[in-house]
């Protein structure tokens, strides 16, 4: 794994307040079959100037954590407990006025597919004006002057002949790109980007990272880097949140985690990538299927695919406890998952 | 590696919802669909009791229809004071009005039937052969389904009538030609959709013709459209046939249809108002009824919008993906 | 945008020629046109002078010719039983028939807009499925036997509204707009409910409200744009229907529009007078069409312009 992606080292090593607290919390959806929980107990904390990457495979939760802390979540979910605190304040305590003020001026998210994401009717210049004038009542003049300069800023060119266009008009990079200067007008402080870069060709994919970083750097804000590429985690996030059928599994800056993961989970994941095979191999993966939500077994979450799995593993839940300074884990038996 | 105890059995599937996977018989689940809303199925009950009065009513009520009994003249309703008979009443020749909506009944569904019948054939065959092909024969089925369209029926009615006489063959057809673009547009555009899906390629692949290709594969994918469409077709189509012979071009005296009664009932709005109360509150009472059921059928057909008939109508905003606040 | 509404009015051409030809065609297929223009006791020697005064004894290309010269010319013939112009007639006839659709159709537009909108907001409640219940009832009424209910119970029981008639200023106005209005409303009600909830689910709203607007804003500004395209659809298709109507209302109220002129016509068995009603019918529908056609381009930018990247 390490000799096949380069990590580039994190300049800020730094013990600075997180911006973004996340403590225990847990959605619940209400099906017609049963109360399904699709996120149990999440915890994790984002600071300034730091990228966490939030990994896990499809309908693990890693979506449903982003909008739940946006409050997007679809009518039928809820947060049913724990807490999110933002710059001091309890997200999901305070009212929907309070919600609706911080979005995009403290928290804001870039969605994946830029095409939807964006309504066809409006030019573009009037959807990037519009969150200066809900927020700060600018009039329709100044607001697309400060389009104009957003434009220009995240590299869209000849920005004052294209303020009149429409999304359609737009090629997928470009569209990605408005979506994140929308999400970065207001100065945030913590930028959510759910699997930004999945619908989009290799090339753009790297320019849009790039394009990230700097704005992170420029803006001083956290990002959270919602996806499943293990590539992309290792090359642009400083921490890593594993995630697994709704739990955090495993938690840490991602070089150490990469080389030295202490969740079978994890180890699992980055066996499967094809790092110095040869013709003729088999190609490696988890055996069977992450589990039916209605169904979670008792204990631990992964028992039923993990290779250590025990007596114990069946009854109780391994909660996520620190193995090393700044590392966590939710297994029984870490120090075995390197023999795995 | 080794594969992990299997401690619990894990279904291959990420997904949130799952299948019951339940037997039932297919009959029994559109009728449990049905009883669950509970205002489809009273508009359905409403509906049957429509069609079997138009059936057996008439042979029921015999001549009391048309026995003018002038004595009996502009009686009030809600009496039973002139017999059981004359309980809605009588009209200006002392006919019980009550013998007379049911003779009626069976009239005015004698042409709303048959016309949406004829129409959904008609027009459901052209528009899967036209989405079938596309093409050409697509576009000349489309154009000729604007021009129908693009003048109100009404009025196409009234000069076509006027020029051949009505009668309640020529009404029919009328009816029925204007109706067809609805269900020509319906079709071709599910068959069209429908070019596109594997199954059809297979089937050609088979060599199987066209015509074995649109019964076998085509029909039974569009049909329950079809339905939903011709069940609401049906409203338009007996209100149609009402407003003509309102207008005094549908059906002719001594045949009586609800539409003719409420005219005829006009002069006599001061002094006898249930005269046209009644046949429109018929009208009213049947289309309303199916346009219930249409809407019920719409939700029970499409397989992705079905679970709301299973939940408790009550409940179904704790359930719904788009409820209360947005 | 002027390039697309010029396409679009060739397309819709065909409909009005097809019109045209149609009720020309009409008149001669019956065999002896003098049966529909002439009342039945005509003596054969009046029919053959007709004949010739009109042109009937000429070949059918020369007819045809001479029809469409007339139509270009807006001459219909004249009435049998005014003795004027049938054009004249018609184009008199038309502004007041204007006058109620118009109405009629901004008051259900507007009604619609805003109980669609109201229900969309609350999906399934108790208030949402009152007011579908409301709405496809609404939909589903004669609107003939709603105006006579409506005479009977505010005109001749309460004596509140005039029976009919337009001599009484607005109160004239209001049991012919209602009936013609409430079809419609039930109608465009339920399109744009439907309309309105799925663009309240669809993505941009989503994001819209990540920049935080508030729920007014998303309903007026983001959800209510796309919902209209297929609301516009439904309200073309109602505004034809509303010459349906038109008919109906102006019958029963005398109402000296269009519609009243053809029922009478046709009593009457003025056929000329039918015929350049129908024409002019037919034109404004045309009109009508362009319009709608011009509406979804203002609407929507993908309709004008194909995507340039």
């Amino acid at each position: 794994m390490t000799a096949a992606v380069d990590h580039k080292p994190t300049v800020r090593q730094t013990d600075a307040k997180p911006v973004l607290d996340v403590d225990g919390m847990s959605v619940e959806i209400r099906t017609i079959h049963g109360t399904v929980r699709a996120v149990n107990e999440v915890s994790f904390s984002a600071r300034r100037g730091e990228t966490l990457a939030l990994l896990g495979e499809s309908g693990c939760g890693k979506s449903m954590t982003a909008t739940a802390l946006v409050g997007l979540l679809e009518p039928v979910a809820d947060v049913v407990e724990g807490s999110a605190t933002l710059g001091g304040v309890d997200l999901f305590q305070v009212g929907r006025a309070k919600r609706r003020e911080m979005a995009g001026t403290e928290l804001a998210i870039v969605f994946q597919d830029a095409l939807t994401a964006l309504n066809p009717l409006y030019t573009v210049g009037t959807q990037l004006a519009e969150p200066f004038r809900i927020h700060h009542n600018l009039s329709a003049k100044e607001a697309k002057r400060k389009a104009v300069d957003l434009m220009t800023r995240v590299g869209i060119p000849q920005p004052e002949s294209r303020l009149n266009s429409y999304p359609h008009q737009f090629s997928g990079g470009m569209r990605q790109r408005l979506l994140i200067a929308m999400a970065v007008a207001l100065n945030p402080s913590v930028l959510i980007a759910d699997e930004p870069t999945t619908a989009l060709d290799v090339t753009v994919q790297a320019q849009i990272m790039a394009l990230l970083r700097d704005l992170r750097t420029e803006f001083d804000m956290a990002v959270v880097l919602i996806t499943h590429d293990l590539a992309l985690v290792a090359e642009e996030a400083d921490r890593v949140a594993v995630m697994y059928a709704g739990n955090i599994v495993e938690t840490g800056p991602v070089s150490e985690v990469f080389a030295d993961p202490k969740h079978p989970y994890t180890k699992g994941l980055l066996n499967s990538v094809p790092v110095n095979a040869r013709r003729g191999d088999d190609l490696k993966s988890i055996g069977g299927s992450p589990p039916d939500l209605q169904a979670i077994p008792e204990g631990c979450v992964y028992q039923a695919r993990c290779p250590l799995a025990r007596e114990v593993c069946a009854t109780t839940r391994p909660p996520l406890d620190t193995v090393k300074d700044g590392r966590m884990a939710a297994c029984h038996f870490p120090e075995e998952v390197q023999n795995v | 590696m080794s594969t992990g105890i299997d401690l619990v059995p894990v279904k291959p599937t990420t997904a949130i919802v799952g299948e019951p996977g339940k037997k039932q018989r297919a009959g029994s689940k559109w009728f449990r669909m049905l009883v669950n809303d509970r205002v489809a199925a009273a508009a359905a009950l409403v509906l049957g009791i429509v069609f079997l009065t138009a059936i057996f009513g008439p042979m029921l009520v015999g001549d009391l229809a048309t026995k003018i009994d002038l004595d009996n003249s502009n009686q009030a309703p809600f009496t039973l004071a002139h017999g059981w008979a004359n309980f809605l009443g009588t009209d200006p020749l002392g006919r019980s009005m009550l013998a007379r909506l049911i003779v009626a009944c069976q009239t005015t569904l004698s042409v709303a039937i048959p016309a949406v019948v004829i129409s959904a054939i008609v027009g459901s065959a052209i528009g899967m052969w036209a989405g079938y092909y596309r093409g050409w024969r697509e576009t000349v089925a489309m154009r000729v389904a604007d021009v129908i369209m693009s003048f109100p029926s009404l009025l196409l009615a009234v000069v076509v009538l006027y020029v051949f006489s009505p009668s309640a063959a020529n009404i029919v057809l009328v009816l029925a030609i204007t109706r067809i673009p609805v269900y020509l547009r319906t079709a071709r555009a599910e068959s069209a959709e429908l070019q596109s899906r594997l199954f059809v390629d297979a089937a050609r692949t088979f060599g199987a013709p066209a015509r074995s290709i649109i019964f076998r594969h085509v029909l039974p994918i569009v049909l329950p459209t079809l339905l939903t469409v011709a069940t609401l077709d049906f409203c338009y189509v007996m209100l149609a046939e009402s407003s003509l012979s309102f207008l005094g071009i549908g059906i002719q005296p001594p045949d009586v249809s609800w539409g003719l009664m409420v005219s005829q009932g006009r002069t006599y709005l001061h002094t006898a108002w249930w005269l046209s109360f009644f046949p429109g509150l018929a009208i009213v009472i049947t289309t309303v009824s199916a346009t219930i059921l249409a809407a019920w059928a719409r939700i029970a057909t499409d397989p992705g919008q079905r679970w709301r008939l299973t939940v408790p109508q009550k409940r179904l905003s704790r359930f719904a993906k788009t409820t209360k606040r947005i | 945008m002027f390039s697309f509404i010029r396409r679009r009015t060739y397309t819709s051409a065909l409909p009005l020629i097809i019109v045209l030809l149609g009720v020309f065609l009409l008149a001669r297929l019956t065999g002896d046109p003098t049966n529909l223009y002439l009342p039945e006791s005509a003596t054969p020697e009046q029919r053959e002078a007709f004949a010739q005064a009109n042109g009937f004894d000429q070949p059918v290309w020369t007819q045809l010719v001479e029809y469409f010269k007339g139509v270009l010319h807006f001459d219909f013939g004249t009435s049998l039983r005014t003795g004027e112009s049938a054009s004249e007639m018609a184009f008199r006839a038309f502004p007041a028939t204007l006058q109620l659709a118009f109405t009629t159709m901004l008051l259900a537009v507007v009604g619609a807009i805003v109980i669609g909108c109201w229900a969309a907001y609350r999906p399934n409640s108790l208030a949402d499925r009152f007011s579908s219940l409301l709405s496809m009832t609404a939909a589903s009424i004669p609107d003939f036997w709603f105006a006579i209910t409506g005479v009977w119970l505010f005109a001749v029981l309460l004596g509140w509204l005039p029976t009919s008639g337009v001599d009484s200023g607005i109160l004239s106005w209001i049991l012919p707009i209602a009936t013609l209005m409430i079809r419609p409303l039930g109608v465009l009600t339920q399109v744009v409910r439907g309309a309105m909830v799925s663009a309240l689910s669809a993505p941009y709203v989503r994001l819209a409200r990540s920049k935080g607007a508030s729920d007014f804003r998303v309903v007026s500004h983001h959800a209510l744009r796309n919902a209209a395209a297929p609301a516009l659809t439904v309200a073309g298709d109602l505004a034809v229907g509303l010459i349906n109507g038109a008919v109906v209302v102006e019958a029963i109220f005398g109402w000296p529009g269009i519609g009243k002129l053809m029922i009478d016509a046709i009593l009457q068995r003025d056929f000329a007078v039918l015929q350049a009603a129908v024409l002019l019918t037919a034109v404004s529908i045309f009109l009508l069409n362009i319009l709608i056609d011009a509406c979804y381009a203002l609407l929507d930018a993908r309709v004008r312009e194909p995507a340039m990247a």
